[in-house]
């Protein structure tokens, strides 16, 4: 895979879905490249199709129309194996509700993306991603023992754990109060600039997309907005 | 996923829902524990019976007038036909024609009201020859057997089977009192030993008496030709393997003193025919109680189902999280189908353990006054366990693929 080849090539997407006897058109061609190393934000009001353009990107659902090609591979004609394949390789998730498996501890569940891959050494891996993230000390706690921020590190390092080429994160701070915030904001920009991994975030506020260097707004299944942050603010720094 | 990763994720699963898991491998427990016992049962029953049978004698043979009409080798409606006589019986003592032959016990008989005193009871009056106890293996207790001197003069002598003796004379000591068979006297000379119970009717309850005292005193059938007629001939051989030899040279002495061409007018059946055909219906019992037992390990594979079914509802969120880390398909029905298997193969497992316990902890075991004979049967508990997998596989491919097929997007929304 050549450097030169963008992470993410979007191309005229779009997305249909069958509610009953409704079609709901959620994306209506969306063109889209983000380089290798970029952070951006994806912004837009509930039902602006920002969730589904995740999704697609995300490689959980295909889209309807268009193409899309990750790292160069054309997602669109993969049957399930090849899109779990994919996400199993190349996408980190983060979640607005961190979606840790309750039973499990931070390592536990760190470990757990890798048991789909060839999983050789887990546990070491999975050390290291929490290190990442700061979090090392608390590999032995489970998720119902941590506060939110650090179950979110937890879900930022069970992303990172595979080395993914993307991290997708949907509203990473939107359960978080603002200092918790902060620290997840910090380590998503280090991340970013320490470790050159390009990273989607989608966000409704304003506050948190101005953190990274460019803004993509949706509005009824398109693009309509999508600049470059002139001054991008530093972690705990707001508008 | 590798299977050892598969096999410690479905543990892991397991082992954090303990009560549900166990009540679930309750179920197949009992279900395998009830197949192992009653299969123990009733290879016990049959193990009892054939060695009750087998403690008979299996070198004796029974001829019986009329033709065989039942399958089971049984003549059919025994005694119908007065076809043979003491003659015959005598004919069978023949060491040329019937070389096989060691000995032979006539016996005749009808059930008849006996009376001692107060006492009173309706049971079979046998009239036998000296050569009754030895060929049906019957001791003597107290007393002494019928000689040939009783056969001679028609003695109005009886010996008292235990049961029979108990029911007329209690505890007391029946020989040297008179008892009534019919309306005459009949003296009591001997008692004989208890011979225990054999599983069909019991070999205790029967009053012995000169065959001819029973054919003259009290009214057995005579032919035509007013010779004594028998109900049956019990035939002594030398060991089980003349059985057939024994079988066709009592054939071949019958047909030519009744003068038969066609079909013959007696029957003539071994023990060991005997055992084979009671160890067929045993047989069937088991498999009978089995079946009943099965069906517990049905409804246990049916809770298998139920609790993956409940479980996968309830971890449509984890399912969802673990689609979208990149677990495919596979990874999500095998672990779940391992988990069904786990808990059924456990299940199974205990199941033959205490199934096991079970059979030892209750062979021999007094029950409504017969001793519970139960056999462990390592094949039934071979079976029992790998079809206690099966179930697990069986009952959990469906909750499986349900797992499975779920939308990862839909299933991160489930709450």
């Amino acid at each position: 895979m050549q450097r030169a080849m963008p992470v993410i090539s979007i191309q005229n997407v779009t997305k249909t879905y069958q509610m009953g006897r409704v079609r709901v058109q959620a994306l209506r061609g969306v063109s889209l490249t983000v380089e290798h190393g970029e952070m951006l934000a994806v912004m837009g009001p509930s039902g602006s199709g920002k969730s589904t353009m995740m999704n697609i990107i995300g490689c959980l659902d295909v889209p309807t129309g268009g193409r899309y090609f990750l790292e160069g591979e054309d997602v669109r004609q993969m049957n399930d194996n090849q899109l779990a394949s994919i996400r199993q390789g190349k996408i980190g998730f983060v979640f607005q509700t961190y979606n840790l498996l309750a039973r499990a501890t931070a390592l536990a569940n760190v470990e757990m993306p890798l048991m789909y891959g060839n999983g050789r050494n887990r546990r070491a891996r999975a050390l290291e991603a929490l290190d990442r993230v700061g979090l090392s000390h608390r590999a032995r706690h489970m998720p119902t023992e941590l506060s939110g921020g650090e179950q979110q590190r937890v879900g930022i390092a069970r992303a990172l754990v595979k080395d993914p080429s993307i991290l997708l994160a949907d509203e990473p701070t939107g359960n978080l109060d603002t200092r918790s915030s902060d620290e997840i904001i910090a380590v998503i920009q280090r991340l970013n600039r320490e470790e050159g991994l390009t990273i989607v975030l989608v966000t409704h506020e304003n506050d948190i997309a101005r953190h990274t260097n460019r803004i993509v707004s949706f509005r009824d299944g398109q693009v309509v907005d999508d600049a470059a942050v002139a001054r991008p603010l530093k972690a705990g720094e707001h508008a | 996923m590798t299977p050892l990763t598969t096999f410690l994720t479905a543990l892991d699963a397991l082992n954090s829902n303990k009560l549900r898991s166990g009540l679930t491998l309750l179920g197949i427990i009992i279900g395998v524990t009830a197949v192992i016992a009653l299969t123990a049962i009733g290879n016990g029953a049959q193990a009892t019976i054939t060695a009750r049978i087998q403690s008979l004698g299996t070198n004796l043979l029974f001829v019986q007038p009329g033709a065989t009409t039942s399958q089971f080798g049984f003549a059919g409606a025994a005694g119908s036909a007065a076809s043979l006589t003491l003659e015959d019986s005598e004919a069978l003592l023949d060491p040329v024609l019937a070389s096989a032959v060691v000995d032979v016990a006539p016996e005749t008989g009808t059930r008849t009201q006996v009376v001692f005193e107060r006492e009173n009871v309706n049971t079979q009056v046998l009239g036998i020859t000296p050569a009754y106890l030895p060929v049906r293996a019957y001791e003597i207790e107290v007393g002494r057997s019928i000689d040939e001197a009783d056969i001679a003069r028609k003695a109005q002598v009886a010996i008292l089977a235990s049961e029979t003796a108990e029911e007329l004379f209690g505890l007391r000591d029946p020989v040297g009192h008179t008892i009534r068979i019919g309306s005459r006297p009949f003296e009591v000379v001997g008692l004989l030993k208890s011979k225990g119970a054999s599983g069909f009717g019991t070999l205790d309850d029967r009053i012995l008496v000169p065959i001819t005292t029973a054919y003259y005193r009290l009214g057995a059938q005579r032919t035509a030709g007013g010779e004594i007629t028998v109900q049956r001939i019990s035939v002594q051989i030398a060991t089980e393997d003349d059985s057939d030899a024994a079988t066709e040279q009592i054939s071949n002495i019958l047909r030519l003193r009744h003068r038969i061409t066609d079909e013959d007018d007696f029957t003539v059946t071994s023990q060991v025919e005997t055992i084979e055909t009671l160890e067929e219906t045993t047989q069937t019992f088991v498999i009978f109680l089995g079946a009943i037992a099965s069906i517990a390990l049905l409804v246990g594979g049916i809770g298998i189902m139920n609790i993956m079914l409940v479980s996968v509802t309830e971890r449509t969120r984890e399912i969802g999280i673990r689609k979208a880390m990149g677990a495919k398909r596979r990874d999500i029905l095998s672990q779940f189908l391992v988990e069904a298997i786990l808990l059924s193969l456990t299940g199974g497992v205990i199941g033959v353990g205490l199934g096991y316990g079970f059979t030892h902890f209750f062979d021999d075991v007094e029950l409504a006054g017969t001793a519970l004979n139960m056999v462990f049967s390592n094949d039934i508990a071979i079976i029992a366990t790998a079809v206690s997998g099966a179930i697990g596989l069986f009952f959990g491919i469906y909750p499986a693929m349900q797992a499975a097929r779920l939308h990862p997007i839909e299933a991160l929304r489930h709450e």
